[in-house]
Order: C-alpha cells, then sequence, then structure tokens
C-alpha cells in the first residue's frame, strides 16, 4: 500500500512520438485482403492456421484408426501412417500453435493492449502474413508430389530423414517440407520483429512495462525467443537441403543406403540434433509463454480478482525464456552424448520447475477466494492448469537421465508431450477465442455449444491420454503403426488403444462443433457490446466493437494503472479500466 | 499497491547516468530505448537475430572441421594466388577485405552528411559504398570460379575433407547474398535522397508511406554488421 494515487493526468508524461501514419485503406482487396491492419491480419493468420490445423486433425484421426483397429483399412499402408504422423506433428507445433499464438493472438492483441494504432510496421507485417501463407501452401502441395510428403517423423532426423527408403523419400516431399520452413521462418521474422518493437517502441501514455497485461508479456517474451531460435532451425533446414539436393555431407555420415554405398561421407547425424533442438526446446515454450500469458489474464478477468504475484509472473515468464536456451540436449539423452552433458541438462532442466511452479502457485492463489464465474473461458482455462501440471509432472520423469533412458521413445512420451505442449496450450487457445471472440465480431459464442465443446473436450483429451501414459510404461514404442503379437505387450494394451481411438474421434468431433459455432455466431450469438467481461485491459475500451481502423478514437488512451484492478474496495464497480484516472481522492488501494 | 502510482518521469529533465539511466528508462512509458525510432530498433533487433543465424552457420563450421578425420585443405595454399611469378598467400581475400572495410567508410561518411542533409554528397558516398560492395561481389564470383575450376565442389575437393567445399560454398554464399541485398537497398536509398524524395515526402512505389531521410542510417546499420561478419568468417575460414 502506497500514497495516495493523484488525479490529473499532469502526471502522465507527453508523448514522445507522433501519431503513426496510418495506411488507409480505398478498395476492397486493400481493406479486407491485402490488408496491413493488424486485426484483419490476426484473423487471417488464425483462419490459415485453424484451416491447415484442421488436416493435422484428420491425420491424427487416421493414425488413431490405424493404431487402434490394424490392419482393417487398407489405405493406411505404414508408409502412410509416418507421413500422417510427420505432418501431424509439425502442422501442430509449428502451423497451428506458433502462427495461432504469435501471428494470431499477437497480431490481434498486441496493439490493442498496449494502446497502439497498429503494429510499427504494418506493410512489413502484411508480408509476415503472406510468406506464411506461402510457406502452407508449399507444406500442402509435398501432400500432391510424387511419393507424398515426407515420413521422416516431425523432427527429420538424418539421415534417415534423406534416404530414400524413408516414407515419401524417393520423391521431393522433404525438399518441400524443408522449403516451407525456410519460408515459415522468414515470414515469422518479419512478424516479430513488428511484435517486439511494438511492445517496447509503441506503447501509449502511461503504459510501462510492468503495467502491460501478462498476455503481451507472455507474446512478447515468446517472439524474442523466436527470433532467437528460429535461426538455428534455419540454419539446420538450409544444410539439409544442401544435403539432399546438391549432395554435400553436412549431417550425412558414410552410409550404405538400397545396398549400395551412398556418395555422403563425414557428416554428423548428431549435429543436426543439437541444431534442431536448440530451436526445438525454446519451441515448446514459443507455445507454452503466450499460454500462460493469456491464461493468467482469464483467471483474473473471470475470478474477479488482481493476479496474484504480478511481477514474479513477469519475472518467471522471462526466466522460463532464459533458461529455455539451455536445456535442449534434455531431447538427446539417447543419442550418444556425454554423460556429463546429461547430467548438466538434467539439471537446467529441472530448475525450470521452479518458474513454472511459482506460475501455478500465482495462479491457484488467484482463484483462492476470488469471485470465480464458471464461464467457458474460465472452464478452459481451469482445464489448462489441471492439464499443465499433469504434463509438467510427467516432464520430472522425462528430465532426469536415468528415467527418461527407458521411457525414451515409448508412448508415455507422446502422452508427455500431448498433455503438456499439445492439450494445455490447446486449452488456452480455446479458452482466448470464446474471450476475446465478442470483441472481433461483436457477438458471443453460443453458449451451450461451448460447454458441450468444453466438456467433451476436456475429459476426453484425459479419456485418450491418461491410458496412453500406462501404454508408454509398459514398454510400447510410439511411431509403430502396428504392434502385432509382440510377446511382452499384453492384451489390455490393444483394448486401451480400441478405446484411446474412440475418444479421439469423439473429441475431434466436438471440435467440429466448434468450427460450427464460430461461423453461426457471426450472424447469430447474442450481441456482445464494447466490454462484456467488464475487463480492465485496453482492448475492451476501445470506440466500438470491432474495433475501428487505428483501434482507438481521435486520441489514444491514457494508462494510469496496472491491468488487474479487480473488486477494488470503495470503487463504484468491480473492475476499473487502465485507462480510468479513478477515483482520485479517495485513497486506499486504488 | 506500487503498480497503480503513476510513473512519474520528467522527459525535459536530464536523464541520469549509467545503470539509473537504464533503469528510469525500462520502467518508463512508451518507449524503452529513449530516442530509437522505430525503424531503427527494428534493424538492431533483426540484426540480433541475424547474428544467431551467422552463429549457427560458423559453429556448424567449426564442428564438421574439429570431427572430420580426414586432413582439412591448408587455407593459405587453397586460397593463394599465382601472381607474379609466384604463390602468395591470402592475397585476393585481402584486398576483398580492404575493399569491404572501406566500404565501411563510405558508408560511415555517407550517414554523417545525410545528418547535415547534403543530398549530392550522401548520394555520391552512397553509390560509392554500392560500388565497393558490388566489387567485392565481384571478387567473390572470382574466387568461386577458381576453386570451381581446381575441383572443388559441395561434395569434394582435390584435398581434404568435403566438408571444405559445402561449408565455404555455404557461409561464402550466404554472406555475399547479405551483401548483393545490401548493396540492392543502397542504391534504392541513394535514388530517394538524390531525388530528395525524403524531402518533398515522396510515397514509396509498394509502402505508400512517406520515407525518411534515417533510411540512410538504418542501412549503414545493416552494412556495418555485414561487415563485421565478414571480419569473423575472415578470421575462422581462411586465417584459421
Amino acid at each position: 500500500m502506497v500514497d495516495v494515487t493523484p488525479h490529473g493526468a499532469d502526471l502522465i508524461p507527453p508523448a514522445e512520438v507522433g501519431e503513426m501514419e496510418l495506411y488507409h485503406p480505398h478498395s476492397w482487396w486493400t481493406k479486407y485482403v491485402f490488408s496491413q491492419d493488424a486485426k484483419v491480419i490476426a484473423i487471417q493468420y488464425s483462419g490459415t492456421a485453424l484451416a491447415i490445423g484442421l488436416v493435422a486433425l484428420v491425420l491424427s484421426w487416421l493414425m488413431r484408426l490405424q493404431l487402434g483397429f490394424p490392419g482393417t483399412f487398407d489405405f493406411i499402408t505404414p508408409e502412410a501412417y509416418y507421413q500422417f504422423m510427420t505432418m501431424h506433428g509439425m502442422i501442430m507445433v509449428i502451423y497451428l500453435l506458433t502462427a495461432l499464438f504469435l501471428g494470431g493472438f499477437g497480431n490481434y492483441l498486441i496493439p490493442l493492449m498496449v494502446g497502439a494504432r497498429d503494429m510499427v510496421f504494418p506493410y512489413v507485417n502484411m508480408l509476415s502474413y503472406w510468406i506464411y501463407l506461402l510457406a502452407v501452401l508449399v507444406l500442402v502441395a509435398s501432400f500432391f508430389a510424387p511419393g507424398g510428403p515426407t515420413g521422416a517423423g516431425w523432427t527429420l532426423y538424418p539421415p534417415q530423414a534423406i534416404l530414400s527408403g524413408t516414407p515419401g523419400g524417393t520423391g521431393p516431399g522433404i525438399i518441400l517440407m524443408l522449403v516451407s520452413l525456410i519460408l515459415f521462418i522468414i515470414g515469422f521474422t518479419m512478424g516479430g520483429l513488428n511484435y517486439v518493437v511494438t511492445v517496447l517502441q509503441g506503447r501509449t501514455r502511461g503504459m510501462t512495462l510492468m503495467r502491460l497485461p501478462l498476455t503481451v508479456w507472455g507474446i512478447f517474451t515468446a517472439t524474442v525467443m523466436a527470433l532467437l531460435a528460429f535461426p538455428a532451425l534455419f540454419v539446420a533446414c538450409v544444410m539439409m537441403l544442401f544435403d539432399r539436393a546438391i549432395g554435400s555431407s553436412f549431417f550425412m555420415p558414410a552410409i550404405v543406403e538400397m545396398g549400395e554405398q551412398s556418395p555422403h561421407n563425414g557428416g554428423s547425424p548428431i549435429m543436426f540434433q543439437h541444431l534442431f533442438w536448440f530451436f526445438g526446446h525454446p519451441e515448446v515454450y514459443i507455445v507454452a509463454l503466450p499460454a500462460f500469458g493469456i491464461v493468467s489474464d482469464l483467471i483474473s478477468t473471470h475470478a474477479r480478482k488482481n493476479i496474484f504475484g504480478y511481477r514474479m509472473m513477469v519475472w518467471a515468464i522471462v526466466g522460463i525464456g532464459a533458461l529455455s536456451f539451455v536445456v535442449w540436449a534434455h531431447h538427446m539423452y539417447v543419442s550418444g552424448m556425454h554423460p556429463y552433458f546429461g547430467f548438466f541438462f538434467a539439471t537446467t532442466t529441472l530448475i525450470i520447475a521452479v518458474p513454472t511452479a511459482i506460475k501455478v502457485y500465482n495462479w491457484v492463489l488467484t482463484l483462492w477466494r476470488g469471485d470465480i464465474h464458471l464461464t467457458i473461458p474460465m472452464l478452459f482455462a481451469l482445464a489448462f492448469i489441471v492439464t499443465f501440471v499433469n504434463g509438467g509432472l510427467t516432464g520430472l520423469f522425462l528430465g532426469n537421465v536415468v528415467v527418461d533412458v527407458p521411457l525414451s521413445d515409448t508412448m508415455f512420451v507422446v502422452a508427455h508431450f500431448h498433455m503438456v505442449m499439445g492439450v494445455a496450450p490447446i486449452m488456452v487457445v480455446f479458452g482466448a477465442v470464446y474471450h476475446w471472440y465478442p470483441k472481433m465480431t461483436g457477438r458471443m459464442l453460443n453458449e451451450w455449444m461451448g460447454r458441450f465443446h468444453f466438456w467433451v473436450t476436456f475429459i476426453g483429451a484425459y479419456l485418450i491420454f491418461f491410458p496412453m501414459h500406462y501404454v508408454g510404461l509398459v514398454g510400447v514404442p510410439r511411431r509403430y503403426p502396428e504392434l502385432g503379437d509382440t510377446a511382452f505387450i499384453p492384451p489390455s494394451v490393444h483394448t486401451l488403444n480400441e478405446f484411446i481411438t474412440v475418444a479421439a474421434l469423439t473429441v475431434g468431433f466436438a471440435q467440429l462443433v466448434f468450427l460450427f459455432n464460430l461461423f453461426w455466431s457471426i450472424r447469430h450469438g447474442k450481441e456482445a457490446g464494447d466490454n462484456p467481461w467488464r475487463a480492465t485491459t485496453l482492448e475492451w475500451q476501445t470506440a466500438g466493437t470491432p474495433p475501428p481502423h487505428g483501434n482507438f478514437g481521435k486520441e489514444l488512451p491514457v494508462v494510469y494503472r496496472w491491468a488487474y484492478d479487480y473488486s477494488v474496495p470503495g470503487a463504484a464497480e468491480d473492475f476499473i479500466a487502465q485507462n480510468d484516472p479513478g477515483p482520485a481522492t479517495q485513497g486506499g488501494p486504488a | 499497491m506500487a503498480e497503480t502510482t503513476l510513473g512519474h518521469v520528467d522527459h525535459t529533465a536530464p536523464r541520469p547516468p549509467g545503470l539509473r539511466g537504464f533503469i528510469a528508462d525500462w520502467s518508463s512509458d512508451q518507449r524503452a530505448f529513449k530516442g530509437v525510432s522505430w525503424g531503427k530498433a527494428m534493424m538492431w533487433i533483426f540484426l540480433l537475430s541475424d547474428t544467431f543465424i551467422f552463429g549457427c552457420f560458423l559453429l556448424s563450421y567449426m564442428t564438421a572441421r574439429m570431427s572430420t578425420v580426414v586432413p582439412w585443405p591448408n587455407p593459405s595454399e587453397v586460397f593463394a594466388l599465382h601472381l607474379f611469378g609466384q604463390n602468395i598467400p591470402l592475397i585476393l581475400i585481402a584486398i576483398m577485405t580492404f575493399v569491404l572495410i572501406s566500404s565501411s567508410g563510405t558508408m560511415a561518411m555517407a550517414v554523417n552528411f545525410g545528418y547535415r542533409r547534403d543530398r549530392r554528397k550522401t548520394a555520391i558516398l552512397m553509390l560509392l559504398t554500392a560500388a565497393l560492395g558490388a566489387t567485392f561481389v565481384g571478387m567473390q564470383a572470382f574466387e568461386w570460379t577458381k576453386l570451381i575450376s581446381e575441383g572443388v565442389r559441395p561434395w569434394e575437393n582435390p584435398w581434404g575433407a568435403a566438408q571444405f567445399g559445402s561449408t565455404f560454398f555455404m557461409i561464402t554464399g550466404f554472406h555475399g547474398t547479405h551483401v548483393t541485398i545490401g548493396v540492392i537497398f543502397l542504391l534504392i536509398v541513394a535514388r530517394k535522397v538524390w531525388r530528395g524524395d525524403y524531402e518533398t515526402g515522396e510515397r514509396g512505389f509498394f509502402t505508400s508511406r512517406r520515407g525518411q531521410y534515417e533510411s540512410v542510417e538504418i542501412m549503414g546499420l545493416y552494412w556495418h554488421f555485414v561487415d563485421l561478419v565478414w571480419v569473423f568468417i575472415f578470421a575462422f575460414f581462411y586465417l584459421w
């Protein structure tokens, strides 16, 4: 508790930067297609990501059908299974989650939440989306290439990724995949620079870094990480492309391929793994940190209580971001490393549990004695906390070298990362869509379809992934299209595989309800008004809903307080918007 | 609660020096880097990201070179030129490096004249920079041609480890691409300066936005970075 909040704008410093020059669209094309407005770009990013995500969803059904009922479906050959698996993984991690959190939510929320008219360089921002779309199209093209897409597994480990025996290996599948990734990185860099500079240099008056909503902190930190981690993937892709296309040997050792000595000589497959995971581990947090940030805001808003330990939340986000750059080799315990390396990386990996646990405690303490409204965003936020703790605990098993070695490459690993990196962030995606859809369209999503969607997804996800832990502990390896009559696998595993498949198909169909709801509610949803959740942050205080071009009216908002003034004692309402000068002379904890 | 009080920063007062100033800037509103424009901040952050790309390339090269079990070709022999009846080691690279470092000098002078709004000198110096950059790329093409004619390929070379050719073409090629892109943008910006677009407020062909003289300085940041990277490539590839 500090002194009485003084009143008046005289203490807010004057604007340092003049008004930015907005590009005003003149035609339908420049308004809705080649738009430079971050809000339109955000919706383009989200739409594309959801569309390609739908492909990944169908691929997961096909994989589950094969695992649950092996031999029933003739068209799912082992080769096709590997191709489905590879594309499912790559699409979900990069083209859906990364693009949706940073390109989608980042574009929509950053300018609105920091009080800016738009991103700092709207033209570059527009290019970012179009290059992303190109990357997606190249990826989709590989489905139609001779031999089909690559079946190397989403990690694309050499040497097998570029050998002809790999599914799709004789065709251009792997080349299209690598080109698509390179394009994605170029496009993302253009967008990412915008997000970072907008947060650092484009905030409105009164908006200090420590008044940013945690959503912005999460997306900002993740973007910085992505700008530093994607270069490693870029380099790995370029080098593998050369190995495949012009016969260099960066990653290819001397090897016998199809009974013949391959022309490659002297490359290091382990080097690829280091480069890939130097990107790959930060990538986990590139997806997780925006989720952390968004869920903090959802919980605070829907529990009508200030976030517990805001400063610690910020430092935990930054700390996790920094630590995630020194843990990458915990993905490589079985790859053949010096044992001391394993020791080092196990230690750093377990240290990440500290800031992560701080965040979980803070979410729970925010809920504690809060005025919890079980709205759909809140339900998804709660589901996230539970799921994330779940996935985090199995992470402790896999972070320790001696426990990881027997668990490595089993279904336990699949269950772990689907819990922590699949289900948990996607819960936040859903929560965020239900939360911000009213701002994007002016209408609420249908309540009952939403509740149906939540319960089927939440319970279904556990029905899918809990048994999978057991299947993995029994020793069932991942990436096997069928198990056959292997002696050590008990009959219960086969029964569970059928059960998981049924659950997965059910959850999948619930997502179609969600998609239907997205379209149906544009016309038929309940009118939302400007601030349906009675939230404090700036995006709910815009001049209209959806916010107009330029976001705010003639004057940019001035920020007087942090983003979490909920249920302030003595205030007229149970929230005080960030741009509300507030109960100036009443004193107390304004 | 401290979070709800108003951050009072007097922007007219001189900023406290050292660490205190840093903290004051980062806890203020609007901008974390005071006095740094959006364009400049964006270029700096891009260069940080690009540093990681070159860093990964060079680290991969070092890994390949240190772990190879066959001899690595001797750079002072491979990169020697036969001039005046004798082999002079690294002579071409020495000239290339000199040219590129000189272009940094002309670029710095262009930025200086840009601040003085001396359109003519700025444009001429930028064109000179572009010419030096093009000379560098031309000499690189000559070097590539010579090595290729001697049998160096990305997959083999006559003297030892196959990774010599692949890392050489990849890293110098990626750097050469950076120089080429730099030359193209130098020409574009030089033309705008020459025509006075930044004074008349002429709008860009693609972006429909007015440019600023600051483009010269942002261009300079990029150019100096490309030169700095070359110093590392020079040290790690040719001198090692």
